[in-house]
Order: C-alpha cells, then sequence, then structure tokens
C-alpha cells in the first residue's frame, strides 16, 4: 500500500457512498444541518454548484443561489458531517469547470441551460449520468 | 515512555460529529528497539538507546550491525537516545519493542524533525525584516537588512556585532521541537499516530515523539477537566 493510499484509508469510513452524480452547472439542493445548542435542524440551500474540486476527503463544493437580489454562495467540504443530504434538481449545461462568471451575471442571463447530453433529470429517477 | 521514532507520512483531515475538521499529521510508528541501557557505572549517565527505521545490513557498518545484533535487531538506520533516572532505565530491556500503543493514553505529545531546507535566504524570507522602501530614492537596495549597528551600541566590545545577529544564511534544515500537539487518534493495528497540526520536515522524514514535557495554560487546564 502506498503512502497516499494509506492516508486515504484513513477516512475510508468517513467518505459519503451516498452521493448523487452531480457535477458543475447543476441545481443542487444541500440538505444542511443547523446545531442551535442542543436542538438541531435541517436547512436546504437551493443553488448553482458553481465549482467542485479538491479529491477524497478534502473534497469541496461551492453553490451559488440569490438571496433577496444579493448573491449568496456557501462552500462546503462534500464529506462533512455538516451536510445531511444532496439532491439533484436539475442538470445544467456548463462548458467550464468552475462558473464564477455567474457572478458578473444579472438576470435571465444568469440560468444556463439545461443539459444536452446525457440523462435529463427528472423527479423520481435516479440521478445518474450515462 | 519517553521517546519513540517514526516517519511522517503526510497531512489530512479528519471531521468529528459536529462538523469540526480538524488538520492532522499521519505519523508512522514502526516498532522502535531498545538497543541499548547506558548506567552510571559503566556509561556515567543512565539513558536508554532506541533504533528505528529497517536498512540493508550492506549499507550500514560492522561496528553498527553487531550493536544491534547485541539487541537481537536487525540493522537499523536512527538511534537515538533519551535520558532518564537509572530506575526507569531498569524498566527496559534489552531488544525490547517499543510501538504507538505505549501513546494509548497520552493526550499531547512533542514531535522532533528537521525542518525542510531552504537554502541561504535573505533577511526578509528567514528573519519576517521589512526590507526598504520601494521608492523615495530607494535605489537597489529594497530587500537588503539596513544597518547592522556600529561599534559604539550595546552589541558585543571592540566593535564587533553581537553573535546572533538576524542576518542572511541558511534557513531551515535545522531540529526543530513542535510542542504540545494534540493526539487525535492512534491506529495501534498499523502503528498510526495522528496529531493535530503539522511537524516539522518533509514526508517520509523521521521524527521523534515524546510526550508532552511541558504544556500551556489552556491544555493543562483542558487535561485537569478531562480526568
Amino acid at each position: 500500500m502506498s503512502t497516499q493510499q494509506l492516508i486515504e484509508s484513513l477516512n475510508a469510513d468517513a467518505l459519503k457512498t451516498d452521493l448523487p452524480v452531480m457535477g458543475v452547472g447543476d441545481t443542487i439542493n444541500v440538505h444542511a444541518r443547523i446545531i442551535e445548542g442542543a436542538k438541531e435542524r435541517v436547512q436546504i440551500f437551493q443553488g448553482v454548484l458553481i465549482s467542485r474540486k479538491g479529491r477524497g476527503m478534502n473534497e469541496m463544493i461551492c453553490v451559488r443561489r440569490i438571496v433577496d437580489n444579493q448573491g449568496v454562495e456557501r462552500i462546503w467540504p462534500i464529506n462533512s458531517p455538516m451536510i445531511a443530504k444532496i439532491e439533484v434538481v436539475r442538470r445544467g449545461d456548463a462548458r467550464r469547470s468552475k462558473l464564477y462568471y455567474l457572478r458578473d451575471r444579472v438576470g435571465k442571463s444568469r440560468r444556463l441551460r439545461d443539459q444536452r447530453r446525457g440523462l435529463k433529470h427528472t423527479a423520481g429517477q435516479p440521478t445518474v449520468q450515462k | 515512555m519517553a521517546l519513540l521514532m517514526g516517519t511522517k507520512l503526510g497531512m489530512t483531515r479528519v471531521f468529528d460529529d459536529n462538523g469540526v475538521s480538524t488538520p492532522v499529521t499521519v505519523i508512522e510508528i514502526g516498532s522502535c528497539v531498545v538497543t541499548q541501557i547506558r548506567d552510571e557505572d559503566k556509561d556515567g549517565y543512565s539513558a536508554v538507546q532506541i533504533a528505528y527505521g529497517d536498512m540493508k545490513p550492506r549499507n550500514s557498518t560492522i561496528p553498527m550491525i553487531g550493536h544491534d545484533a547485541k539487541a537481537g535487531s536487525d540493522a537499523k538506520r536512527f538511534h537515538r537516545e533519551f535520558r532518564c533516572t537509572s530506575k526507569e532505565a531498569g524498566e527496559y530491556e534489552l531488544g525490547q519493542s517499543l510501538t504507538v500503543a505505549s501513546l494509548a493514553d497520552v493526550a499531547y505529545v512533542d514531535v522532533i524533525g528537521t525542518s525542510k531546507g531552504k537554502g541561504f535566504q535573505g533577511g526578509i524570507k528567514r528573519h519576517n525584516f521589512k526590507g526598504q522602501q520601494a521608492t523615495h530614492g530607494v535605489e537597489r537596495k529594497h530587500r537588503s537588512p539596513g544597518s547592522i549597528g556600529g561599534h559604539a551600541l550595546n552589541a558585543g566590545k571592540s566593535g564587533r556585532l553581537k553573535k546572533g545577529k538576524k542576518m542572511a544564511g541558511q534557513m531551515g534544515n535545522v531540529r526543530i521541537t513542535t510542542r504540545s500537539l494534540d493526539v487525535v487518534r492512534i491506529d495501534e493495528e498499523r502503528g498510526l499516530l495522528l496529531v493535530k497540526g503539522p511537524v516539522p520536515g518533509h514526508n517520509k522524514a523521521m521524527v521523534q515523539i515524546r510526550p508532552a514535557i511541558r504544556l500551556n495554560r489552556s491544555k493543562t487546564k483542558k487535561l485537569a477537566s478531562a480526568e
């Protein structure tokens, strides 16, 4: 076992196996756990996945949405226990690996086309890409 | 347990249930062999010598092979001693194998290693000097250290500079001790130790680990409240 494999094996249990197949440009629901004192609740953050980087335990996602005309981006480690679940709502067609240009877009141009290639997502179907 | 040796493997992160991410360094602690026990009568001081790291016998020397063989061990690469009282030294025996399990109930460790060598560096990189201004008439002296003091200053006698004056020179490649690192996890099966934060040296470098000998106030308090 190489050193890199050994280090990755330390987190093998913590890596999530139930993540949907999702790519940059997709609109996703992130079910974020919020702990307030002793209470815990789940908040759903829906937005466009604009960046996905890192490997293994260090993989990070950045999700952007508009709240009250104000752009909001949240960044999570994808394997963080603070994420209860991720769902894919809509597949978007992105031709960049990082959609930072969406920050400068206003109005209708902020939208992404539906993905033309592969399976389109419809509710109830497993979000698997061919 | 006063000293162990291991190999720095690299860094990763560990999440706890509250989602707090802890950066950790993975250290592999193979079995360290006790190769010699120094005593007051024979050596003038009491200490325990341990050895770590496999090597081919042909890369070792005949005296060292013989030295290791006395403890019933193969040729080892690194040999280090730690001082202890003769009573403590008596608890160890020649050829005894020390593993990461001996750190099982230790909360904080010191990690000693050789820092990455940076070569000959100027004062700005080596000692965080500010350098000179970019403009206002400064010419070709932007990264120079400035005045290093004259003979009239309290900087040694007879016009010499005081020793240890911060100047350009070799940076890194020195022995560094990082103190009081949290032990995050111990994997006895594979001989792995996870400590919080970085430790000196490059990956695959030899590091020495000992239980922390001095804690700061907050860590002492934390340890006391845990008991």
